[in-house]
């Protein structure tokens, strides 16, 4: 049993996020940027 | 910057407008955040998504200058996704998939499952770690009964003989406790309901 549980921790391990993923998220990053006003911040977002 | 650079350092800089620090540190965390996401929700499609939202957030948060650096990075990370998998089960539950149109049989009677299910696990992990940190503030001589009484399941004769004080003194301490206890859950805004 511990064998087994072992194992099964092993392959979860392996898993790994998709590089478009990865990508959109530093492209998101990139885009994104806050305007501080007076009283608020503002996401804006450039294409 | 290289691959040893804090965690730390790396946040700084990128709040400073420095964007390769971020993706030093989703390269470093990716495994780690997708494997625990995975764990939770067993599949890739909704780990993806949720792996995104996670890093949304963190960017958003830093960008906002929102942050409050305590040297946690990593903790807070897998704080957000723990609480975005939440969301997504309650989500998920609100929004029924599948309703069957045959009155007589329906698969999903057949399979329903008495053990709890991923989402509740969640919720109560999150308040068995909630309950312990708020033990954790309370005076010495209470987290002592508290810890007794509850995590290891003495009696209050017990606890009396254990602490050399009489069993109502443990009973006071108890009380107290929990007085203080409820105290602490409205001041820090916790709920604590499956």
């Amino acid at each position: 049993m511990p064998k087994l549980y072992a194992q099964g921790s092993k392959k979860m391990n392996n898993f790994q996020p998709k590089k478009e993923t990865i990508n959109f998220i530093l492209n998101y990053s990139k885009a994104m940027h806050v305007v501080k006003t007076r009283n608020m911040l503002i996401e804006v977002h450039k294409n | 910057m290289n691959t040893t650079t804090s965690d730390a350092v790396l946040v700084k800089d990128y709040i400073n407008g420095n964007e390769r620090a971020l993706e030093f540190l989703v390269l470093r965390h990716k495994s780690r955040v997708y494997n625990f996401i995975y764990s939770k929700v067993l599949d890739g499609d909704l780990s993806e998504d949720i792996f995104q939202d996670t890093f949304i957030k963190v960017i958003r948060t830093l960008k906002k200058g929102t942050y409050n650096e305590e040297g946690k990075f990593l903790p807070w990370l897998m704080r957000i996704a723990h609480n975005l998998i939440i969301d997504h089960f309650r989500k998920s539950n609100r929004m029924p998939k599948f309703e069957s149109k045959d009155k007589e049989f329906d698969i999903f009677s057949m399979l329903k499952d008495s053990r709890r299910n991923a989402e509740k696990q969640l919720i109560v992990d999150q308040i068995s770690a909630d309950v312990r940190m708020l033990v954790e503030e309370l005076p010495e001589d209470q987290k002592e009964v508290v810890y007794m009484r509850l995590f290891k399941d003495m009696s209050f004769k017990e606890i009396a003989e254990n602490t050399n004080v009489s069993i109502n003194t443990a009973l006071g301490r108890m009380r107290y406790a929990i007085i203080n206890l409820r105290r602490l859950v409205v001041q820090h805004n916790i709920v604590l309901t499956e």
